[in-house]
């Protein structure tokens, strides 16, 4: 391969770029050499690379297009090394830096070579229209061969597999006007809101603001039009009310204004983002704008003409070329040949000519053009052909010539002898087409309008478009139409604006445009050479001819069956033509057949700026007690309880092992049994109720009695929903008489406090009682096991005396100093204190309980421990032993359920209800397994009858199981339809291995049956 | 005096406390300020946090009795003394937030209670459920916009103003005392979550920790 | 992402601060003993999915922890009111249909 250094088809003079400088690049593994101000896109065609990729399903050479977002072939993969891939990157909006590595998306394995031809020749026949479901119709397990050969051949970028060095943000932003894209509309509306004095964000997604202004031909004040913008822009970045985001792209417009804008902030600059004064930047940042008023400024796209061999490199859009020669002083080719249905198109020809190359010819669809351009084309002596088209473009690898006919447009025919026109270049233009998409993004389906030959979007409350994405064209009227929505936008948010005086922009005289989107060929679509619609998913007019002729008449449906759209492009080049073509077969007209929904994103976005800062260790919150880093210290594993991050055992090193989860559990069980356990239990949430009705008002939320509940004393609460299915549980306190503290479930504590509000305010408002969270505020450790009260005795004045600090009561006092409340409550069936104090205390005591625990073999033990202890006793944990479903009869706790209290407490009239009166409903229950070596899996389904022929009759489940030491033995809770009458029975547990497990029904409460242990 | 328990959780012998960023410094350091810091971050640390409840009639006149400040009665409304070492924060239409200096809390709650006597409040002591963080420096707002979903923009968030919203994937109380400062009320099991992001999100103003 | 008035703080709020909690104005029944098993399960399972004009129940979660009304727009999103707890919609399916009705009329008029 040869070193290609020379820019073949860089013009002498003109464009915006700095040619003081030159910048080295490697594409395909090629170097090549560009300039400050060229895109990929614009240093290549310089080179003269004309083949940037393989086609999707034919494997066919494809070159550059467009010269913006539109752009269909030019999509790279970006990256010298692993970690700096970039894919879907449209070449035609990247910036070329120093060292920028690009490669082709598709094509393998080399654009250049047609190793692929007899593939794509295969592929062709193997995935006609409406492939994909073909092949899913037939045997499924194809789809996984298919899909694999397709992307590894076609090529859809690929994803980096190392870590990405860079970092991501959000900005939220809040303004009183959004204005989207910043040419001559979007300066004009811009530049009038911000004179009101409203907040204002500019968002442009090219490298340089100015848009059309950029390449026009026109005139402002019969100044070149670009120095009106970068007038603007300085009028605008001088603003303190405004903010301008270039390279910034509008990608989602959501629910009442929230627009979401992908800046790129370093992408310019390098494939990763240098440092500025030390510190790494932000290479991309998505702004979450919530705007008052919103103004699309987006432009237009031209729409390229769908003609045979369209797709053949050397073929690109008429606006493209001029943007090439105007802006980068690029001539994409030496000959062009120009198909156009309107005026627009003209200035590719008068710019191709100005910058010294040959025109063949100008091929216009209308019979009479008469307008300015036209006739400044005849004046340069330009050749014009009427009433025909190109109808096909020959060559493989660069458009060799243009095969030009007289065409009949409604007839749909070529009515002349076809031309033959040598050229390297076939510029096209079928007029433009709004870009509509952010509009549709808001819900609202886009108008057709028969005048424009395009559709123009239909707005909500709020939003404006204005310019070319309004459907006007004309640079004055563009800028008037600018001006209006800046003005009625800064209006709507309070700011009354002055008016703009705006720059004399020459009045274009222009002939009407022809309504051509297909060019007929010779042959019928069917079998003409091939004409490309969708470029980018390779989807042709005879693709979409056979949909329709298969019978999908919505375009929904075509889009689907074709995949025409369906790319990274999200088919912006060649939608409108697609529609067009199927309104043609199916005999309707193209608002009857309508568009399709666009959806976000505008262009790929990176994953990086999607996700911002949260990834990594931030990707969630993590909640610490205050305990945390004496858990750490001392080894701990943790559980995710919620967001909490929970002790969930205490590995230690025996004999110069470190204990298993299995052997760390038992022994902490054994130490709670026999001696003394320690829990962090600051999780809990914490309710601190206050008022007259507070009493009165827990009686209502909980299943069970609280009128007689004394101060200086705790009782256990269930409660249910109003469908009667328990929804949590936990002690609450009586503080006082007006005074309580509900604690609830770890993962609870928000979801209770905010039900605990619900009834409140819009059930109860009578009652006078509040609610506030301290879940925070106190730090709660539990010290538990016959050594407990020892322990505790020894840094404590309250008087322990079992007969003055009974079980289920709780007391105020020191201890190791510090103001503590002590609730005599027990998770684990021994004797247990529950000290609660400030949390900034908390070390301070758990290290002296320590301290002092030492000697009684005070052991820290986590939550599977707690698990443990608490299923020996039958102690149900809410969301593990429940699931939404199980009432508290179900859980055999009648007990806990206050029938006759005079008020309808939540959830009583549900327990009534025939179906919660079902005899088989699921109960809780215990089960041995008849093998004590066993322990069930947590989730394990129970049958009744192992030999019943599948599908089994399901009897219930396992919710909690784990190995006992005390009992050394498996046991486990689970739920069983009619379990309660069935203690002693067998069940069995047929396992995905082909074990059966049997277990036999049992009490759910193992250890302690009369609860003697926590009384003593 | 209404029928609530009140408790003293401090203690004023010299037993050791930790601050709710007490961890995070010795997890993540604190990097410290210097001149090309544009945020500085600081925790004050330990200062008495109380949450009242109850109608803003009832409350008015023994909050300005007692704590010597009109109870902000504008949603969004934050008052403070001329030291700004005593604030009330309007938190919702039937709650308030009221910080002083560590210690005060719970003469202060006796004293409201005294004077409220049996009309329906309620007050719930939380000085060691939160923290705040103080951000001061050129760059504090646009750190703000990395953070919170809130319009933090001066002409939509003036000098005496305070919201609760969302911070990152957690949630704050934001306040504007002054011109120049921001302050953030954390809930302590957050507080290492916040502390990180700010640290993160504050990277490229050069944050800097004072301690 | 909706932008949600709270009527008790008084202004827009990003919707990341709110829950929705379903429909709203649904009354538990005074005396629930009295309700049949049909009328206690409509009470609980029912609820109405219309296309138009919705009133839905929500709370400022991450705000003032108040529960309030919404009007809600289902197939355009657009939120045409909000109101406190206790008060009623001005803006309802019917309003609405009195509206549209009435702007047809006038534009056989015109």
């Amino acid at each position: 391969m040869s070193q290609s250094n020379k820019q073949v088809h860089r013009l002498a003079k003109g464009g915006r770029i700095d040619r003081s400088r030159t910048l080295s690049f490697t594409f395909n593994g090629q170097s090549y050499q560009g300039h400050p101000g060229d895109t990929l896109a614009s240093a290549l065609l310089a080179n003269g690379v004309d083949i940037v990729n393989r086609s999707f399903k034919y494997s066919r050479p494809r070159g550059i297009v467009a010269a913006g977002a539109e752009e269909p072939n030019a999509v790279v993969q970006l990256g010298s090394t692993e970690a700096a891939q970039v894919p879907n990157v449209r070449a035609t909006q990247q910036a070329l830096f120093a060292g920028l590595t690009a490669r082709s998306t598709n094509g393998w394995p080399n654009v250049q070579r047609d190793m692929m031809g007899l593939v794509g020749k295969l592929g062709g026949k193997f995935m006609p229209p409406g492939f994909y479901y073909k092949t899913f119709m037939a045997p499924a397990s194809m789809w996984m061969t298919y899909e694999k050969y397709i992307r590894k051949s076609a090529g859809l970028g690929r994803s980096p597999m190392e870590a990405d060095p860079d970092t991501y943000d959000h900005l939220h932003q809040h303004c009183d006007v959004l204005v989207v894209g910043a040419g001559p509309a979007g300066l004009a509306a811009a530049l009038a809101a911000a004179r009101s004095g409203a907040r204002v964000i500019v968002a442009d997604e090219q490298e340089e603001m100015g848009g059309s202004l950029l390449d026009s031909r026109e005139t402002l004040d019969d100044k070149p039009a670009d120095q009106w913008a970068t007038q603007v822009l300085e009028e605008l970045a001088g603003c303190e009310n405004v903010t301008l985001l270039a390279r910034t792209t509008a990608n989602g417009y959501h629910d009442h204004h929230f627009v979401t804008l992908h800046e790129r902030r370093t992408e310019h600059l390098g494939e990763t983002a240098p440092l500025a004064s030390g510190r790494r930047q932000v290479r991309s940042r998505m702004h979450r704008v919530r705007a008052g008023q919103v103004i699309l400024a987006t432009g237009a796209h031209e729409r390229p003409l769908v003609y045979a061999g369209n797709d053949v490199p050397g073929n690109l859009l008429a606006g493209a070329v001029s943007t090439y020669i105007r802006r980068y002083g690029v001539a994409p080719g030496n000959k062009l040949v120009l198909s156009t249905s309107n005026d627009y198109g003209y200035r590719a020809a008068l710019d191709w000519k100005e910058a010294g190359r040959e025109v063949v010819a100008i091929v216009d669809a209308r019979q009479a053009p008469a307008g300015e351009w036209v006739e400044a084309a005849r004046a340069q002596g330009i050749k014009i052909i009427t009433g025909s088209a190109v109808i096909e473009a020959k060559g493989s690898s660069r458009v060799s010539a243009a095969r030009v006919a007289k065409i009949d447009i409604d007839a749909f025919k070529v009515t002349g002898q076809a031309e033959t026109l040598t050229c390297d270049t076939i510029a096209s233009s079928g007029g433009y087409s709004p870009v509509i998409h952010l509009a549709s993004h808001t819900g609202a389906r886009p108008t057709w309008r028969d005048d424009l030959l395009g559709f123009v979007p239909s707005l909500v409350k709020g939003v404006q478009a204005c310019g070319g994405a309004n459907g006007t064209y004309a640079l004055g009227e563009v800028l008037a139409d600018g001006v209006e929505a800046g003005i009625k936008a800064a209006a709507a948010t309070g700011h009354a604006a002055t008016a703009v005086s705006l720059p004399q922009a020459k009045q274009l005289e222009q002939g009407p445009a022809a309504p051509l989107f297909q060019v007929p060929h010779e042959k019928p679509t069917l079998r003409a050479p091939k004409q490309f619609v969708d470029l980018q998913n390779d989807v042709t007019a005879a693709g979409i001819e056979l949909a329709t002729r298969e019978g999908f008449e919505s375009i929904e449906h075509v889009k689907r069956y074709t995949a025409m759209g369906f790319g990274t492009d999200q088919g912006k080049l060649g939608n409108i033509n697609g529609m067009a073509i199927a309104a043609r077969c199916l005999n309707k007209s193209i608002p009857e057949v309508g568009t399709t929904v666009f959806r976000p994103n505008y262009t790929p976005v990176t994953f990086g700026a999607i996700v911002g800062r949260h990834c990594r260790d931030l990707f969630d919150p993590e909640r610490y007690t205050a305990l945390h880093q004496w858990h750490v210290e001392n080894g701990a594993e943790f559980e995710d309880v919620g967001q909490w991050k929970r002790p969930w055992y205490y590995p230690q090193r025996v004999n110069g092992k470190v204990e298993t989860m299995h052997e760390a559990v038992a022994r902490e069980c054994s130490a709670v049994r026999e001696k003394i356990g320690i829990l962090d239990a600051s999780t809990l949430g914490k309710i601190d109720i206050q008022g007259p009705d507070a009493r009165e008002f827990l009686a209502r939320i909980y299943t069970n009695k609280w009128e007689k509940l004394a101060v200086g004393k705790c009782r256990y609460g269930l409660m249910c929903k109003d469908d009667g299915m328990v929804t949590d549980d936990g002690v609450t306190s009586c503080l006082a008489e007006n005074h309580f503290l509900m604690t609830t479930t770890t993962g609870g504590a928000a979801a209770i406090l905010e039900w605990l509000e619900l009834w409140h305010q819009t059930e109860w408002p009578e009652l006078d009682v509040y609610f506030s969270s301290v879940t925070d505020h106190w730090a709660t450790m539990t010290i538990t096991g016959p050594e407990a009260r020892k322990l505790l005795a020894e840094i404590t004045d309250i008087d322990l005396d079992k007969d003055s600090f009974k079980f289920m009561d709780w007391r105020a006092g020191k201890v190791a100093g510090v103001p503590a409340r002590v609730y005599r409550i027990s998770f684990t069936g021994e004797l247990t204190y529950e000290i609660n104090v400030q949390a900034n205390y908390a070390m301070h005591v758990w290290q002296t309980l320590f301290k002092h625990g030492e000697k009684y073999g005070l052991t820290p033990y986590g939550t599977e421990t707690m698990h443990v202890l608490r299923a020996e006793k039958g102690f149900i944990i809410v969301g593990q032993d429940t699931d939404g479903s199980v009432t508290p009869e179900d859980l055999g706790m009648q007990w806990c359920v206050g029938y006759d209290k005079p008020f309808s407490w939540i959830g009583k009239r549900a327990l009534t209800r025939s179906d919660t009166k079902r005899e088989n409903r699921k109960q809780l229950v215990g089960l041995k397994p008849k093998d004590p070596k066993v322990v069930l899996e947590e989730g394990a389904q129970i049958v009744f009858d192992p030999k019943h022929a599948i599908p089994m009759p399901m009897a219930g489940h396992v919710t909690s199981s784990y190995y006992s030491p005390t009992l050394d033995s498996g046991f486990a809770l689970a739920v069983v339809k009619g379990g309660h009458n069935k203690l002693g029975e067998t069940v069995y547990l047929p396992m995905a291995d082909g074990q059966t497990h049997e277990a036999e029904i049992v009490s759910p409460i193992f250890y302690d049956p009369k609860g003697e242990r926590q009384h003593v | 005096m209404s029928n609530a328990a009140t408790f003293d959780t401090r203690t004023d012998s010299a037993i050791p406390v930790e601050s709710p960023l007490a961890y995070s410094y010795r997890r993540s350091g604190a990097p410290a300020a210097g001149p090309e810091s544009r945020v500085i971050l600081r925790e004050r640390a330990l200062l008495g946090h109380l949450v009242l409840r109850g109608g803003a009639i009832v409350l008015d006149e023994a909050v300005r009795e007692v704590l010597g400040l009109n109870l902000p009665g504008e949603p969004q409304g934050l008052v403070q003394d001329e030291r700004g070492e005593r604030s009330i924060q309007w938190l919702s239409p039937d709650e308030w937030l009221v910080i002083v200096p560590g210690g005060e809390e719970f003469e202060l709650e006796t004293r409201l209670r005294e004077r409220l006597g049996d009309a329906h409040y309620a007050i719930s002591d939380v000085s060691g459920g939160q923290t705040l963080l103080e951000l001061s420096g050129e760059a504090a707002r646009e750190l703000l916009m990395k953070t919170v979903i809130y319009d933090v923009h001066p002409s939509h968030f003036p000098v005496g103003r305070g919201v609760t919203t969302v911070f990152a994937k957690a949630t704050t109380i934001l306040r504007r005392p002054s011109e120049e400062r921001w302050e953030l009320v954390v809930r302590r099991s957050f507080a290492d979550y916040c502390y990180r992001w700010l640290l993160d999100a504050g990277e490229e103003y050069a944050i800097g920790v004072v301690r | 992402m909706f932008y949600i008035y709270c009527p008790y703080c008084g202004e827009h709020r990003e919707e990341e601060e709110f829950h929705p909690k379903g429909q709203a104005h649904i009354e538990r029944p005074k005396n629930p003993e009295a309700c049949s098993d049909e009328e206690w399960g409509d009470y609980l399972f029912f609820r109405d999915n219309p296309r138009g004009v919705h009133h839905e129940l929500w709370v400022h979660a991450v705000g003032c922890r108040k529960f309030f009304n919404v009007t809600r727009h289902t197939v355009t999103y657009e939120i045409l009111e909000t109101y406190k707890m206790g008060d009623q919609p001005s803006i309802t399916a019917d309003s609405q249909n009195q509206v549209a009705a009435a702007s047809r009329q006038e534009g056989v008029r015109a």
